[in-house]
């Protein structure tokens, strides 16, 4: 297992208490005798958004409840905004937008009646709440489904009312649990653009097992696998530590076999391919990450009289070091 | 208390959203008009003994039906998630519903009215035992919702909770029969925690204090226990 050491990236506006605006320590669940988390810690600071990734059954969800106090850890505290979750659940709760898992709405309500009792169970009244309610209504674009009863929505329209209820109170911190599961493409835009704006000034905490979507909102992220984080930081630190480009795409001229001959005399080689025919056949070298080969092997297939044509280090994707960290089950065995 | 209006609000008009509010409505006043019009009592005392005696028995499954769906089904539509960590207190959430399904009975108990209505015009009826009747089905139906309640806590099954919430009810209500066979001394134990043993008296006109504790504590401890399972959660 690869294991990074954790990491506070920039400066932060620390809360009056002197500490982040999320702390977690020894976070511990057990559900009956199986871990669903163990020994998790983690800091979130404010104006943060920071993404929880991994597999289905990582603990995400665990993680996510945990915060909002829906259930309390096994062992280890959590501490939103300075109040700890189990001595003073209500200044939590008062301080936290939460959209749970597969998005719990009620579904003979219409989705504006929704989102005024959603408001009023979190304290606004009056004038400001009907505003705030035509805000997010407008926000999520469900005006037009305003007067609609939620079980005729369709999911992608039952998820923006999940939404729009976290959103409505303007709460110090968002807790989403995969917010842009099923919205179709055309409105996730519109949602992750809400999630960045919203979390330059707020915080914001969210889960995924979509990698490019944590790393398009996510300032920084935090894989989780089988109840632990194996990885926290920025996502392309990420990739950065993990991989370093050890992919090269090279275009060559030259009998096949020869250049092959050129290209391994580099030491740090590991592997060779040849990809297509003729002007699209392609080199795809592999070679022990850390280090960057693109210097050696072009001058090892110049001084074989080849002619290089191009060469590219492909970084490792995301996806890949997703699959590295969570896949070390399989590499045991 | 504008979250707990909101709670309240929100359950009443979901209860008089739905079809089966209504349905529930017209059988309770069927059953009411069965027993208004079949019982001797009607007509040669001009009493409502007819009525109660059948509503309150009617009511062992009414008042289940009426409140299994509460707690369990927003366990079961996963909703629980969304008010246990809104900043509601539990006894909010638990006594929001309740009153909720208190009212909804009351209007079910209004909507009776014409009964005694039809005394006054038909004949010369006492007004006492008509309140204190009154006063007993809604007494008996707040116990039986609260144990309905209660149910509804502790599974995301509704059918189940009903099953739990009828043989409570029915439990409390045929426990008096019992102690028969037994001693005095346990026939009295048992007869005094049966909720069949206080009701007649009510219809008689007699409000007797150990009824109206009676009933009242059997609900403060089965809105109680409710209270309990919903915050059990919360250390689960």
């Amino acid at each position: 297992m690869i294991r990074l050491p954790p990491q506070k990236i920039g400066t932060h506006d620390f809360t009056a208490e002197g500490t982040a605006m999320i702390e977690a320590e020894k976070l511990t669940k057990y559900y009956g005798t199986h871990p669903a988390l163990v020994d998790v810690d983690f800091q979130i600071e404010k104006g943060e958004i920071v993404g929880f990734l991994g597999p289905n059954g990582a603990g995400k969800s665990t993680t996510l409840r945990l915060l909002t106090g829906y259930f309390p850890p096994s062992r280890g505290t959590v501490r939103l905004a300075g109040f700890d979750i189990r001595t003073h659940p209500l200044e939590v709760r008062k301080r936290i937008g939460y959209l749970p898992e597969n998005v719990p709405l009620y579904k003979e309500m219409t989705v504006r009646s929704f989102l005024f009792f959603m408001a009023a169970l979190r304290g606004l009244n009056g004038k400001r709440k009907a505003a705030r309610v035509e805000e997010v209504l407008k926000d999520f674009m469900l005006h037009h489904q305003a007067e609609t009863l939620i079980h005729k929505l369709s999911k992608g329209y039952r998820q923006l009312t999940g939404m729009a209820q976290a959103f409505v109170h303007e709460p110090e911190v968002l807790i989403l649990d995969e917010p842009t599961l099923s919205i179709d493409p055309r409105q996730v835009v519109r949602v992750r653009e809400r999630i960045k704006a919203y979390g330059r000034s707020h915080t914001v905490v969210l889960s995924s097992h979509i990698l490019p979507e944590v790393a398009l909102i996510c300032d920084r992220i935090l894989v989780m696998d089988q109840g632990r984080i194996v990885a926290a930081d920025r996502p392309e630190r990420l990739a950065a530590a993990l991989g370093g480009p050890s992919v090269y795409e090279m275009e060559v001229t030259g009998e096949e076999e020869a250049v092959r001959a050129a290209i391994e005399k580099v030491p740090e080689v590991l592997k060779i391919r040849c990809t297509g025919e003729g002007t699209e056949r392609r080199f795809v070298v592999e070679g022990r990450p850390g280090k960057d080969l693109r210097e050696a092997l072009s001058s090892a297939v110049t001084a074989a009289g080849f002619t290089l044509l191009g060469l590219t280090a492909k970084e490792m994707s995301l996806e890949d070091i997703f699959l590295r960290l969570t896949r070390h089950k399989e590499d045991k065995s | 208390m504008n979250r707990f209006a909101a709670l309240f609000v929100k359950e009443l008009r979901t209860y008089l959203g739905a079809p089966s509010f209504y349905l529930m409505t017209a059988l309770f006043l069927l059953v009411g008009g069965y027993g208004f019009g079949w019982s001797p009592a009607t007509y040669l005392e001009s009493s409502l003994e007819g009525f109660l005696s059948w509503t309150g028995f009617f009511l062992l499954f009414l008042g289940p039906a009426l409140t299994v769906r509460l707690l369990a089904e927003e366990e079961k539509m996963g909703t629980l998630e969304l008010l246990l960590t809104s900043p509601v207190k539990d006894w909010e959430v638990v006594f929001g519903k309740y009153l909720a399904a208190l009212a909804v009975f009351f209007l079910m108990l209004v909507g009776s009215f014409y009964f005694p209505l039809l005394l006054i015009g038909f004949g010369h009826p006492d007004a006492g035992p008509i309140l204190s009747g009154y006063l007993g089905l809604f007494l008996l139906g707040a116990v039986v919702l609260a144990i309905g309640l209660f149910s509804s806590s502790l599974t995301a099954n509704p059918i189940l909770a009903y099953v739990l919430a009828g043989a409570l009810v029915l439990f409390f209500w045929f426990i008096g029969l019992a102690g028969s066979s037994s001693g005095q001394g346990t026939q009295m134990v048992l007869q005094t925690v049966s909720l069949s043993y206080y009701f007649p008296a009510f219809s008689r006109g007699l409000i007797e204090t150990n009824a109206l504790i009676y009933y009242l504590s059997l609900t403060a401890v089965f809105l109680f226990l409710t209270l309990r399972a919903v915050e059990s959660r919360r250390w689960r």
